[in-house]
């Protein structure tokens, strides 16, 4: 029950995007396409899951016992990146298919906000205590993958449309637009607030 | 270049906010109210500028190839002394401000300034960039945090870093009045939407005014030149 509470809480509640306001410019650049942003949401699952996993052993297991908890900002966007370069490597090398279609994003991942910010919330302590046990912290990053992914498809198709249907005055085109479309969506999400 | 130029494009020609949109995620984060704002504002005004003038410093023994993973690590260094010092006299505010504050490390503007501009050029016209940067950063936050609050409460709240202490606080009009949507996070969206509008249509009238007054200028002095050819 612990666990749906923290999946829906991270995809509806505290969506990612639209309620903490993460990950905005990948939300903004790579979703003019539907296409892209299934290929963006994808890549970001895959690195979200590993950079989870790893800088929350790395936290507890190695930084913490060594005394070196405030280094850990230097320690995961190595982490991230070294991690980042190492996945395209390996999907360029054995899944050629995959790497045609997700490669393009996968450098782009380096320096999305939300890795660094799930790898810094799974690595937070309650007192002394981890505040995610293992189990836990695996669903909440699968949870936040799938609330950027949700927000962000949808967020293409509206866009796909609006770039057919062009009825904006001058000054609204582009990126003003976007944004206020984000806002509706905001809006539309904040109706979830009462859920949980 | 003008060293003038230099600090003037980062504040309002390459303004990173309404102008580039880099960078959004703190923008949206933080500007619910002012103090907030100003606080993420003066952090980031210090990072960019001790991250320009380092990587400036060091630009000539820094390897090509390896280049953005030493950028990295020289701003995420930054960011934790920042956050370190930040949470040791201004408590209050670093509370506020919570991960936005460590998320600084991946913040594109700092890495665009980096890259485009610190690694080619002398340390002096790197702080001034870093400097005109920062202060458009504070300028764009400030001026969206304060549409925000005042239309979303109806006042202005100015909140003491240390301790959260109201330090002034001026109430334009009633707050049954206020429309509370622009204070929650859909606001910021919404906001920040408004005002690249607005923006966008002031730029081309601006430099169309421009434009017609340097058009009237010449010929006024043509004008006068007629005149006194003709005397």
């Amino acid at each position: 029950m612990n666990l749906i509470l923290i999946a829906l809480s991270a995809v509806l509640v505290n969506n990612i995007v639209l309620t903490r306001f993460l990950g905005i410019c990948s939300f903004l650049g790579a979703t003019k396409k539907s296409s892209s942003a299934i290929g963006m949401s994808l890549a970001l699952a895959f690195v979200l899951i590993f950079s989870g996993v790893l800088s929350y052993s790395l936290y507890f297991y190695v930084l913490v016992p060594l005394g070196l908890g405030f280094l850990r900002l230097v320690a995961f966007i190595l982490v991230i990146a070294s991690l980042v370069q190492f996945v395209e490597m390996f999907i360029k090398r054995f899944v050629p298919s995959l790497y045609k279609s997700l490669g393009i994003y996968l450098p782009l991942i380096t320096t999305n906000c939300v890795v660094l910010t799930v790898a810094l919330d799974v690595a937070a302590v309650n007192g002394v205590v981890p505040s995610y046990d293992f189990v836990t912290m695996l669903v909440y990053v699968a949870a936040s993958a799938v609330g950027y992914g949700v927000v962000t498809v949808l967020f293409s198709y509206i866009q796909e449309r609006m770039a057919v249907n062009n009825v904006m005055p001058k000054a609204f085109q582009g990126p003003a637009s976007a944004l206020l479309v984000a806002g509706l969506m905001a809006i539309a999400f904040l109706g979830f607030k009462g859920m949980i | 270049m003008k060293k003038s130029s230099i600090v003037l494009d980062g504040i309002f020609k390459n303004n990173s906010t309404f102008i580039m949109l880099l960078g959004l995620c703190p923008v949206l984060a933080t500007t619910s109210g002012i103090s907030s704002a100003i606080g993420m504002g003066l952090a980031m005004l210090a990072v960019i500028i001790v991250s320009n003038v380092s990587i400036s410093l060091i630009r000539k023994i820094i390897p090509n190839e390896i280049r953005i993973p030493v950028m990295i690590v020289i701003i995420a260094t930054i960011v934790t002394v920042v956050e370190m010092v930040m949470k040791a006299y201004l408590p209050d505010l670093a509370a506020n401000l919570g991960t936005y504050l460590s998320i600084i490390v991946v913040n594109c503007v700092i890495f665009a300034r980096a890259e485009s501009f610190a690694l080619k050029n002398s340390v002096l016209d790197s702080l001034l960039d870093a400097i005109g940067t920062g202060l458009g950063f504070l300028l764009s936050v400030f001026v969206l945090a304060l549409f925000r609050e005042v239309l979303g409460t109806g006042a202005v709240d100015f909140k003491n870093f240390v301790n959260g202490e109201t330090l002034f606080k001026f109430r334009i009009f009633p707050q049954e009045y206020a429309i509370s949507i622009f204070v929650e996070n859909p606001g910021a969206f919404l906001m920040l939407g408004l005002l690249v509008a607005l923006i966008t249509f002031l730029i081309p009238t601006f430099t169309n005014l421009k434009q017609k007054r340097a058009k009237q200028e010449a010929q006024k002095s043509l004008q006068a030149n007629l005149v006194k050819e003709a005397k």
